[in-house]
């Protein structure tokens, strides 16, 4: 088992999560990267994924967005990529669609995300940089109902975690 | 939970002196006295930082009218704490799932890149 994801604030404008994977990087990028495997894990139990449109090149374009299975309400994120050099680095430009949840997270200036990988030993550290347009953009992206809706569910998520592993 | 405290806790902080202060703090109250005299400032320099905790609600001061001691209060900083905890948990819980499509990819994809004989543990 990984020791547990890192959070730290590496200034008042970002947010950086630290893990490590027993995989090598290659595939830690592919899950990343390819639209069947990320909608295996990104996101939230009782939200599907609907959209995952994942065009990795510099300039192309990204876009996910989630689906309440019970109210059938939406959100999602999008914006293009800035940086690849797979299986290194990528980086995009994260803009928040708040559909029909609302929340705190401001939706008109991009976070600048960083996808960091490096490889040792067979082990992968993942470094995710959170760079967003404000104090108040970085502090409400959490306090935002998003995350609020993603709390109700943990429990059903360590359920799918541990009947998966 | 309101950005605005979490904005006064972060900034607050952020400066290694004030980090300084609330740790002796936490051991218990003091002084502005007290409180200058590790630190090669001016009791006014030091003042000036102890106003920032208290705007941000990380101390108090006491009931003794003359020594006016300062008093760490914690729930500011609990509510920092928790905020990056409930981010960790976030991701955590996405990682835990990638942790198992690795574990499937791997299996798929036996001895892609791992070939090597020597082990570290």
């Amino acid at each position: 088992m990984p020791a547990p994801a890192q959070v730290t604030l590496p200034s008042d404008r970002e947010v950086r999560v630290t893990r490590q994977f027993n995989t090598p990087r290659q595939l830690v990028y592919d899950a990343h990267t390819k639209p069947e495997l990320i909608r295996k894990w990104l996101g939230y139990a009782e939200w599907d994924m609907p959209v995952c449109e994942m065009d990795v090149r510099v300039g192309g374009k990204y876009r996910w967005q989630w689906k309440n299975k019970e109210s059938g309400k939406q959100f999602g994120f999008f914006g293009p990529f800035t940086e690849v050099d797979a299986p290194a680095r990528l980086a995009h430009d994260q803009y928040f669609d708040p559909g029909d949840i609302g929340g705190s997270m401001p939706s008109g200036d991009p976070c600048e995300v960083s996808l960091d990988l490096t490889e040792h030993n067979g082990v992968t550290t993942l470094v995710s940089n959170m760079k967003f347009a404000s104090k108040e953009a970085r502090d409400g992206a959490v306090a935002t109902g998003m995350t609020d809706g993603m709390e109700f569910s943990y429990t059903r998520l360590d359920e799918m975690a541990s009947a998966a592993a | 939970m309101p950005a605005t405290h979490l904005d006064a806790t972060f900034a607050a902080l952020a400066d290694p002196t004030r980090r300084a202060i609330l740790a002796r703090l936490a051991e218990g109250e003091a002084s502005v006295m007290e409180l200058a005299e590790p630190f090669a400032m001016s009791q006014p320099a030091i003042s000036k930082h102890l106003k920032v905790l208290e705007r941000a609600g990380l101390i108090s001061i006491g009931q003794d009218a003359q020594r006016r001691p300062r008093t760490l209060e914690a729930a500011p900083l609990d509510e920092a704490m928790a905020w990056i905890e409930k981010h960790r948990e976030i991701w955590e819980r996405n990682y835990q799932r990638l942790d198992a499509l690795l574990d499937e990819l791997k299996a798929v994809r036996p001895k892609s890149a791992a070939k090597k004989k020597r082990r570290k543990g």
